[in-house]
């Protein structure tokens, strides 16, 4: 950019002449020419952010509101159909199965996925031997694949030959039909989704029991505090903050669920596996329906705004007692 | 550093006994949990197709196959699936550089007009959950607007959505913002162009927040599946996780378990070799208390 070299020369030749009181009139116009030359510049990095924001996300969110209310076949231009696309999901029977089952899979990933990494975490911060290892090997399965666990896993839950039975009898206890029950398949998901990604969540909290005090813990022992009184008392307080952000996250996260029931049980059995995520995909690209698909994003968008907002509003409630 | 448990209460004999008993315990859980699975998968590859559908499974392969390797490498193809992955996560990754760090540059120092604003709309956008995007930017690859090209097959079709990073920007601005403004401004007393001063001086000292967004950038393009899903139809274009999850119904398990052990393997030896950074990336993704 030669243009931006020989404007600023003149720039920096006023900046170097400010201590030896340059007249205001000259000061004022190498400052604002300044002005004017940062904000080309800043613009001209900006560009391609910019444009990639423009073309891929703000463009994409205003037309998936339009698309909602509009019939698309890639032919013919869009036409308005009002609510349609929503009536059209309303009454379609697997709709309200995949909200039920995307709302128990969430469930059931708050219990497990909230408990188990905060368990693991507070043992871990214990422990003073094999450190690196424990965090190695509880972030391994985070930097696998997706697609490489759902599938991994799908082998190991096979009913006949797999680790998961053969585990089980190994301590006496009754196989399971893992994913091929509807009773047992959005647990077994859940259960290979929170080996997945614990990880990660373990070692936030992990971070987060790393700054508290110890003094804190010191006083309340010579309170007389025990050890789940000193948990209770101390250490979920001063975690709090972290817990509470990464429960909106983990419920956001959890709502999206695609790729364990795609890959490992395509829905069934009986559509007990059937998500949000799923079947608007399936409306999408197996359907062709992208209006309806549009409708069931906006729905979902609306879902965890509400469910973001009010649990914002609770929390800080709740912290300002 | 003082944690729930006193040293004192550690230090006892009780203490040290029930200590090892939980160190024990953890230990054995995490091998069986986490490097059990891993050890599964490996030696599953190497076992015969028949021994493993028998029951009960078998720890030890009876007969090894360490061949099966070069075979899965062989019938699945996946020189070519590699060199898509590589080529899709390598292009993220330099793309996301070469448009967030100008950027987060040009918001963080140079705060031109209206940039709180820009940053605000790019912000705003870490609030709208990824899946319900997913079907207008499918719809807006297909056809670009003013350009009116169509990037399905294209790597470009994930290396330009995954640009249009809030995150990313916001990380490297939290760093440029740290960076003293004295420094800044005796570069451009001496003449050099913000994009001098960004190359030399911002860069080489912005290191540590590039590794971190270099490896979300690339941990993030290798493990994604839904959007390579969409956008790759065409099977010799495919990722690696697309095409494995498309070739399973018709190949036998141990040649689709090797493919699976094969396909992480960069993923793993990154986090190995980067631990560090994976991890400070990991915080840098959670919020500051």
């Amino acid at each position: 950019m030669p243009s931006l070299k020989s404007s600023e020369a003149p720039a920096s030749t006023g900046s170097r002449e400010w201590p030896v009181e340059a007249p205001p009139a000259v000061k004022t116009t190498t400052r604002s020419r300044r002005k004017i030359n940062d904000n080309l510049t800043a613009y001209g990095l900006l560009a391609a952010a910019l444009v990639v924001f423009a073309l891929f996300s703000w463009y994409p969110i205003v037309r998936g509101v339009l698309l909602s209310f509009q019939e698309v076949n890639f032919v013919d231009p869009p036409q308005w159909v009002g609510f349609d696309n929503f009536a059209r999901l309303f009454a379609d029977p697997l709709f309200a199965t995949a909200w039920l089952n995307t709302l128990q899979f969430t469930a059931i990933a708050l219990v497990l996925g909230f408990a188990v990494p905060f368990v693991t975490a507070v043992l871990l911060n214990e422990l003073r031997h094999a450190k690196a290892f424990f965090r190695v090997a509880v972030y391994l399965p985070v930097m696998l694949p997706p697609v490489v666990v759902a599938m991994l896993w799908k082998w190991i839950y096979n009913p006949g030959p797999g680790l998961a039975n053969a585990a089980l009898g190994s301590v006496g206890l009754p196989e399971s039909a893992w994913l091929d029950s509807s009773s047992t398949a959005m647990v077994s998901l859940v259960i290979v989704s929170t080996w997945a990604n614990m990880g990660s969540t373990t070692l936030i909290y992990l971070a987060a029991l790393q700054t508290i005090p110890g003094e804190l813990y010191e006083s309340a022992e010579l309170d007389g505090a025990g050890l789940f009184k000193r948990l209770w008392h101390v250490t979920i307080p001063q975690t709090r903050f972290v817990l509470m952000v990464l429960l909106l996250l983990q419920v956001v996260a959890t709502m999206q669920v695609f790729t364990e029931p795609y890959v490992m049980t395509g829905g069934g059995p009986e559509d007990s596996t059937v998500t949000v995520l799923l079947l608007l995909y399936r409306y999408a690209f197996t359907y062709n329906d992208f209006g309806s698909a549009s409708a069931m994003s906006l729905l979902l968008l609306v879902a965890l705004g509400i469910f973001a907002g009010l649990y914002l509003r609770l929390t800080r409630m709740r912290s300002e007692d | 550093m003082r944690t729930l448990v006193s040293p004192a209460q550690l230090r006892s004999g009780r203490g040290k006994a029930v200590y090892w008993l939980v160190f024990t315990v953890v230990m054995v859980l995490f091998l069986l949990a986490f490097v059990f699975p891993l050890y599964w998968a490996i030696t599953g590859a190497m076992k015969a197709p028949a021994e493993l559908v028998r029951t009960p499974p078998t720890l030890l392969p009876d007969q090894w196959h360490p061949d099966v390797w070069g075979e899965s490498w062989e019938r699945l193809n996946l020189l070519t699936y590699f060199g898509n992955t590589v080529l899709v996560a390598l292009g993220a990754w330099l793309i996301q550089l070469a448009v967030d760090v100008p950027a987060a540059y040009a918001l963080s120092k140079l705060r031109p007009v209206l940039g709180d604003k820009i940053l605000a709309l790019m912000l705003a956008t870490l609030m709208v959950p990824a899946s319900a995007l997913l079907v207008p930017t499918y719809v807006t690859i297909t056809d670009l607007p003013i350009l009116g090209v169509n990037l399905i097959n294209s790597p470009t079709a994930i290396w330009f959505p995954a640009a249009a990073n809030a995150f990313n920007i916001y990380l490297l601005k939290r760093f440029f913002d740290q960076i003293p403004g004295e420094l800044l401004e005796a570069a451009v007393l001496d003449g050099a162009s913000q994009v001098r001063i960004l190359v030399r001086i911002v860069l080489p000292i912005s290191k540590p927040i590039i590794a971190v967004v270099s490896i979300l950038a690339i941990v993030a393009a290798w493990k994604d599946f839904i959007w390579p899903l969409l956008v790759f139809p065409d099977p010799t274009r495919q990722t690696l996780s697309v095409a494995l999850q498309r070739m399973e119904v018709d190949m036998p398990l141990n040649i689709l378990l090797a493919g699976l052990v094969l396909a992480s393997v960069p993923m793993v030896l990154l986090f190995l070799f980067f631990q560090r950074h994976v991890l400070a990336g990991l915080t840098a993704g959670s919020v500051k208390g």
